[in-house]
């Protein structure tokens, strides 16, 4: 049985609680310094699965802007975020893009969407049409 | 010269003026007009393309560009009308603004309320004051956001961070993510000026070094930035001779503090805040001069955009009722920042407004500590108080005085003061004062905060 106590820092929220967290056999048995529940899910996959959100920008044409950013629709696994990025600089979209569309899917094989973090209109429409 | 009449103005479009905006639409005024110099609604949250915002008010984790984008959807359904590509070059005390655009020329709008919601500008290399050569590859970490995501620049490939502000932090992360190799963060206080979590997942994730206590003492290169000289500084934040060393790098980012915007406040010449650099401000967000709001980071400099829509609400509401002609009048008290606190907004507070809502108070502590009760003070008698297990520098700490704490008749009539006239500090006599003050939790074990999964 491997039993383990690890300091950390939960990026939750901007409270940014110090937590102390034990995990014996990919369980978290205790978690302390944590001011919500989800502090403890934190340190949980933290722990034994750390998962992150991405956020980029990828090129959009005949748009506002000559970029739209984006973000993974959930967080993945944190050794996926350079295949994940990779991914994300292939990308092109064609304007008017809206808010949330689906712009990659399954991106490198997370089952994770990429989607579009604002609205863009074309030339001269910043968010509508 | 066109005149446009409205019951509200508000100044800037980012968070603080389209939050301002809709709520004083939707408490009832006629017409708001919005304003913005910028190609588009939203401000700086456009470029802002992280995620972390509205965790507190939405109870969603969003990026800077769908926060503005609800944002944006509210002010439209509530009928506020927007002017982009505007510039206000006036706002006087009798509240005409003089702005300018490209389709009209110069305008006039008389409003019966303003709000401000200029926001505020980066520190620059001349604000630090920094030797050297002056290459190109010297930039503010927010211009460098502007050019990464929304321009599609690289604004270099080597880099190093001065200073260990938020934008400053999500650059490091964002540049790393687009191939450049961050070579450190330096900050010259010996505690990080940007949110912990900020420090986590920019920096220990991606591998990047931060130096507490140093500095950038040269910077080299006659074209472009070769690389900069780096030393360890004192208590008193003076470089150390002997401890230089030099890292090689094509850029320079510069991440040290944001400055209110508020060179049309002080045309209407209200009252500044020398801790601040912002408005002194009632709980209405009203400013010295009656009939001019202001909120955001033009009040005072905000670490979570939250806290900003909170605020500009607030203003929003102000606005509208002082459009309906409900104003709270009568006396008010000021606060002080005490022990342990830099300083507090809002300065003035309503007795009234004490005794019939609950009132934020925002501050910031002068340093970190833990355990710590932040109290509100009046007249020596501890009115309230909350307990924080950390409290940090460059994380605000909010405290919310339930109505009905601040008793106005136990309020001497001779504490209290009008919202014009300065505070008397004079010794002896009683102080028209709330202080707060952040102070230590005596004699407590660890008892407190320990939680079974």
């Amino acid at each position: 049985m491997s039993r383990e106590t690890s300091e950390l820092t939960c990026i939750v929220c901007p409270v940014g609680c110090r937590l102390r967290a034990t995990v014996e056999d990919g369980q978290l048995v205790e978690v302390q310094g944590n001011s919500c529940k989800r502090g403890a899910a934190y340190a949980l996959d933290e722990l034994c699965a750390p998962k992150r959100t991405v956020t980029s920008t990828v090129r959009v044409d005949g748009g506002f802007l000559p970029l739209v950013p984006v973000r993974t629709s959930e967080p993945v696994p944190k050794d996926k975020i350079s295949q994940v990025l990779l991914d994300i600089a292939r990308i092109k979209v064609k304007a008017p893009v809206r808010i949330h569309q689906v712009v990659a899917a399954d991106v490198a094989g997370t089952g994770i969407d990429i989607i579009a973090s604002r609205s863009m209109g074309r030339a001269n429409a910043p968010r509508a049409e | 010269m066109r005149t446009v009449e409205c019951d509200v103005a508000v100044v800037g479009a980012g968070p603080a003026g389209l939050a301002a905006a809709a709520r004083a639409k939707q408490c009832g005024a006629g017409r708001v007009i919005l304003m913005d110099r910028d190609r588009e609604l939203g401000g700086i949250l456009n470029q802002c393309i992280h995620n972390g915002f509205g965790l507190q008010l939405l109870s969603q984790e969003l990026t800077g560009p769908e926060y503005a984008e609800h944002f944006i959807c509210e002010a439209h359904d509530a009928g506020v009308e927007t002017m982009l590509d505007t510039m206000v070059l006036e706002v006087t005390r009798g509240r005409h603004i003089v702005a300018v655009n490209r389709n009209e020329g110069l305008m006039q709008i008389d409003a019966k309320a303003v709000v401000l919601a200029m926001g505020a500008r980066e520190r620059n290399r001349g604000g630090v004051i920094i030797p050297g050569m002056r290459p190109a590859g010297v930039f503010t970490a927010g211009a460098a956001q502007r050019f990464v995501n929304m321009e599609g620049y690289m604004p270099g490939k080597r880099i190093v961070v001065l200073g260990s502000g938020d934008i400053g932090l999500i650059m490091a992360r964002r540049l790393t993510w687009e191939g450049a190799k961050v070579e450190a963060v330096l900050e010259i206080l010996p505690f990080p000026s940007g949110l912990t979590r900020n420090i986590v997942q920019c920096l220990n994730d991606q591998g990047i070094p931060l130096y507490l206590s140093h500095t950038v003492v040269d910077i080299h290169g006659e074209e472009r930035v070769r690389g900069v000289t780096v030393a360890r500084v004192d208590g008193d934040l003076r470089p150390i001779p002997g401890t230089e060393w030099d890292i090689e790098c094509d850029t320079l980012l510069l991440s040290v503090g944001l400055i209110p915007e508020n060179e049309l406040t002080r045309d209407v010449g209200g009252e500044l805040d020398p801790v601040t650099g912002g408005p002194v401000v009632t709980d209405e967000m009203e400013t010295s001069t009656p009939g001019i709001f202001a909120c955001g980071n033009v009040v005072h400099i905000h670490d979570l955009v939250d806290n900003v829509t909170r605020e500009a609400w607030t203003a929003g509401e102000g606005a509208a009722r002082l459009v309906s002609g409900q104003q709270p009048g009568g006396a008010t008290i000021r606060t002080r920042a005490g022990d342990g606190v830099r300083y507090v907004v809002p300065q003035i507070l309503h007795l009234d407004s004490l005794a019939s809502r609950d009132v934020r108070l925002f501050m910031r502590a002068t340093r970190p500590a833990e355990r710590v009760q932040v109290e509100a003070v009046v007249g020596g008698e501890v009115v309230f108080s909350k307990f924080e297990r950390v409290v940090r520098p460059a994380e605000m700490v909010v405290l919310t005085i339930p109505r009905g704490k601040v008793d106005p008749g136990k309020v001497s009539p001779n504490m209290a003061i009008p919202t014009t006239v300065s505070p008397d500090h004079a010794e002896g006599g009683p102080q028209p004062e709330l202080v707060v003050r952040i102070t230590p939790r005596d004699g407590d074990t660890a008892a407190e905060g320990g939680r079974k999964a």
